[in-house]
């Protein structure tokens, strides 16, 4: 995990010191083209900007080894307040996004492996496809002019006081790519499993349906619907940013976006980071649970 | 007899509640909820506004804090805010400010000459580089306490408590440096302390009450306000909404009372019958060009220059790509500066002329040159896609490039460009805005043209000397004709900003600085708003 937090420090810190553009130049952009070269140069001194990369990188690893990440140049706050205020609210709509996503994208995905070439078959996958080429944009856009300006059941934006009516929004919409994953991969681990030998073999020996599908097929197939839970749901908190911005949800995407685009490094590194570790985090606790499920994949 | 009497009372007490009723409709309603809407970005910048230049972060400074002069968005200049009255010595170089006695911050501590000194030192902190040290710099001795050489700034001098001196480097309008939002006033001793920065205390209609980064900010009303019978409204939602789609459905479903409006929106708005009732249409301060770096050799023949003002049908470009959301430029200053030409008219679309020119000037085969822009839909690569056929008309060929709002910024200060395409801040102080045209004013400031020219530099400081407005005005009409001719740039067009708002809204004001920057406390909402607002 070290490892690749610290490549992943230097990877950001290179591209950020690469690419054009800084903090000062897209103040000047927000502040409508004027500029003042007395106070960028003030500015580039006061947060040490005019330093040398490999000494900024270097004062940048020191502070990250005592856990700070530094302070961000637009409020002069702490990063780690700044990320930890954000990181809730998109920890809620991931788990909310991901919740809806398993709840309902699993068993539509078993059924469909239940009765392959059926018309419920043919539409679930249709459905599927359709969800994971559907842009997330349009998509919300949709739900909004559904949701709210028609049936006016649900608020069309906004955090509100951080209850459910705000969050079911954004939680859809951005569940619908991984839903539609996770019907898919499902079908296609039940139907994997189905041609199976143990399975053949437990039906000739009068296996009833029930436990034949608790203990054999559920059991085998989960480890390939679990591979894909652990890699959406670390994945959604970058996906998370188109849905962040467009539903004015107070998350950790919308930061970084705004981060990325004021050069606002420190909170991008830092918003980076804790991407990084969110998914690691994810991979960790799926490593475990292949090992609940299956103990031959511990023991190997 | 009698029946007539009974008529005619009956008539007029009708006539008269009539009247009444629509007086009352006139007052403004105490009370309610204004939904209010931030579009520039996905989150406030900061807090901090002494630290900010952002348009996004006004939002929040209208809302909570005061500067020394406001501009007031119905007479569209700047007014004395935090003083009384202001006298100026016969120099123009020191003014001496009486103060307002009742100015409260929100934790109650009265205003006083020494909370304006101490935020302007703040704003000067040796080492450190608060935007608004722009225009602080510009008082005497600000620098010297920036670098560390002075303990104080010299320019500022308390006389009393509620009467302050404050002297400047040159002849100025304070007016102008010292109503920008980067300059508003803290309360002594507060501002550095960390809870500031996520709780501000100003002087302004209303106080801070919660934060939701990238979602929200509220305001509530604060009942000391010095404004006479204002604020109306006791709490103002700031929602933070960047993108347009997302806005539309919110201002349709009636969730936001306020949406500004791009031009694809314009034109749907203008069309719905029920939504163009409510549409407030203003020429803002912002000019859109294309500026031509004098370094690239075929630039510094000013009929060049010319013969692309000539070669390019910018009406039409306005009309089918800016669906009439912008009006056609004549030269530099916008429509709504008092220094604008009335009389003065834009380079008409004249290819004949253009090749002409190009033939006169050495280039009968026209040249190439590069043209970096941002994606900007109103003033980027759009309408650098619609000028390329046009100057290939003429044997001018077009490279765009597109770049990054940041990087944009970042190369034209440095000349790092053969020209660029922009919107620029032109406005309203026109002295500030004409001064990127002066030959001292460097290339990295704002003069990106690297204009040079002895007839406008003369204008500039006969303008900056003169003892009227009018006579100042008047150079500086001249010095912007001047512009027009000399061609440093295609003057493309003044937005037209346009902002929708709900029947239910009203007190919104014309402000052609920055249309979405509203005084909130002049707004306010009548019955018609949705319930529980």
């Amino acid at each position: 995990m070290i490892p690749t937090i610290l490549a992943v420090s230097l990877l950001i810190f290179v591209i950020f010191s690469v690419i054009p553009g800084s903090f000062t130049s897209s103040l000047i952009a927000d502040g409508k083209g004027r500029n003042d070269p007395k106070v960028v140069e003030q500015m580039n001194k006061e947060f040490g900007l005019d330093k040398p990369v490999y000494q900024r990188f270097g004062s940048y690893v020191v502070n990250l080894v005592q856990l700070d990440l530094g302070q961000s140049f637009r409020t002069r706050q702490p990063v780690t307040h700044m990320l930890l205020e954000r990181a809730w609210p998109t920890m809620k709509l991931a788990i909310a996004a991901m919740t809806i996503a398993i709840l309902i994208g699993v068993p539509l995905g078993f059924v469909a492996a239940l009765k392959p070439g059926s018309l419920l078959d043919a539409a679930t996958m249709i459905a599927a496809v359709s969800g994971l080429s559907l842009p997330q944009f349009w998509l919300g856009l949709l739900a909004m002019y559904v949701f709210a300006l028609t049936l006016g059941w649900l608020p069309s934006f906004g955090y509100g006081d951080g209850g459910i009516r705000n969050l079911i929004l954004p939680a859809v919409t951005l569940s619908v790519a991984p839903l539609a994953l996770l019907a898919r991969t499902t079908r296609a681990a039940v139907l994997d499993v189905m041609s199976a030998d143990f399975i053949r073999t437990a039906r000739s020996k009068g296996m009833n349906a029930y436990r034949l599908v608790t203990w054999h097929l559920m059991r085998n197939a989960l480890v390939l619907i679990i591979t894909t839970v652990g890699l959406q749901f670390g994945s959604l908190m970058g996906q998370a940013v188109v849905i962040e911005k467009l539903f004015s949800w107070p998350g950790l995407g919308s930061l970084l976006v705004d981060s990325v685009s004021m050069r606002d490094i420190p909170v991008v590194q830092g918003a980076i980071l804790m991407i990084v570790l969110w998914f690691l985090i994810i991979n960790t606790v799926v490593d475990v649970l292949y090992a609940v499920i299956d103990p031959r994949i511990s023991h190997g | 007899m009698y029946k007539r009497f009974v008529l005619q009372s009956t008539l007029a007490a009708v006539l008269l509640a009539g009247v009444a009723m629509s007086a009352s409709a006139e007052e403004p309603r105490k009370g309610g909820t204004i939904n209010f809407v931030a579009p520039y970005g996905s989150s406030f910048g900061t807090l901090d506004n002494q630290a900010s230049p952002a348009t996004q972060d006004e939002f929040v400074t209208k809302a909570i804090h005061r500067r020394l002069y406001a501009w007031d968005g119905n007479a569209n200049k700047p007014v004395l805010d935090l003083a009384t009255d202001v006298s100026a010595s016969a120099d123009r170089l020191t003014y001496t400010f009486k103060l307002r006695q009742d100015a409260f911050f929100h934790n109650d501590k009265k205003m006083t000459a020494d909370d304006i000194i101490d935020s302007y030192k703040r704003i000067m902190t040796p080492g450190k580089a608060y935007t608004g040290a722009r225009y602080i710099g510009a008082i005497k001795g600000a620098s010297d306490y920036s670098d560390g050489k002075a303990k104080d700034i010299a320019g500022l001098k308390k006389i009393d408590d509620f009467t302050l001196e404050i002297t400047f480097n040159e002849p100025v309008n304070p007016a102008f440096q010292l109503m920008q939002p980067s300059t508003v006033i803290y309360p002594s001793g507060e501002a550095d302390k960390d809870s500031f920065k996520s709780h501000p205390i100003g002087l302004g209609p209303y106080k801070f009450a919660e934060y939701i980064p990238g979602s929200r900010l509220t305001v509530e009303k604060w009942d000391k306000f010095y404004g006479a019978d204002k604020p109306h409204a006791d709490k103002i939602n700031i929602m933070i909404m960047g993108e347009a789609s997302a806005r539309d459905v919110a201002f349709r479903n009636k969730e936001v009372d306020v949406s500004v409006l791009g031009p694809a929106q314009y034109v749907a708005y203008k069309n719905d019958p029920e939504l163009s009732k409510n549409i407030l249409e203003v020429a803002e301060v912002y000019t859109r060009l294309v500026g031509f770096n004098v370094d690239f050799k075929p630039f510094q023949d000013k009929r060049v220059r010319q013969a692309i003002n000539y070669a390019i049908d910018s009406d039409l470009i306005i009309k089918r790509l800016g669906k009439d959301k912008a009006y056609r430029a004549v030269s530099w200053l916008p429509l709504s500066s008092p220094a604008f030409d009335k009389a003065a008219k834009p380079y008409p679309y004249d290819p004949e002329k253009a090749k002409a020119l190009l033939k006169e000037a050495g280039y009968p085969d026209g040249f190439e040159f590069e043209l970096t822009a941002t994606q900007n839909e109103s003033w980027g690569l759009t309408i650098v896609e619609a000028i390329i056929p046009m100057l290939d008309k003429v044997g001018i060929k077009v490279k765009a490039k597109p770049v990054e709002a940041a990087v944009l910024s970042e190369v034209v200060p440095a000349g790092d460009f053969q020209s660029f395409m922009w919107s620029l801040e032109s406005g309203p102080d026109p002295m500030t805005a004409m001064q990127c045209f002066y030959s001292k004013t460097s290339q990295s400031a704002c003069n990106y043209y690297k204009f040079n020219n002895k007839d406008f530099d003369k204008l500039y400081e006969a303008a900056l000397s003169a003892p009227t407005e009018e006579q100042k005005n008047d150079l500086l009409r001249q010095a912007n004709n001047l512009l027009q001719d000399e061609a440093p740039g295609w003057f493309f067009n003044y937005n037209k900003a346009v902002m929708a708002y709900q029947p239910w809204l009203h007190g919104l004001q014309p402000n052609s600085a920055e249309l979405a920057i509203q005084s909130y406390e002049q707004l306010w909402v009548d019955d018609g708003a949705p319930s529980g607002r």
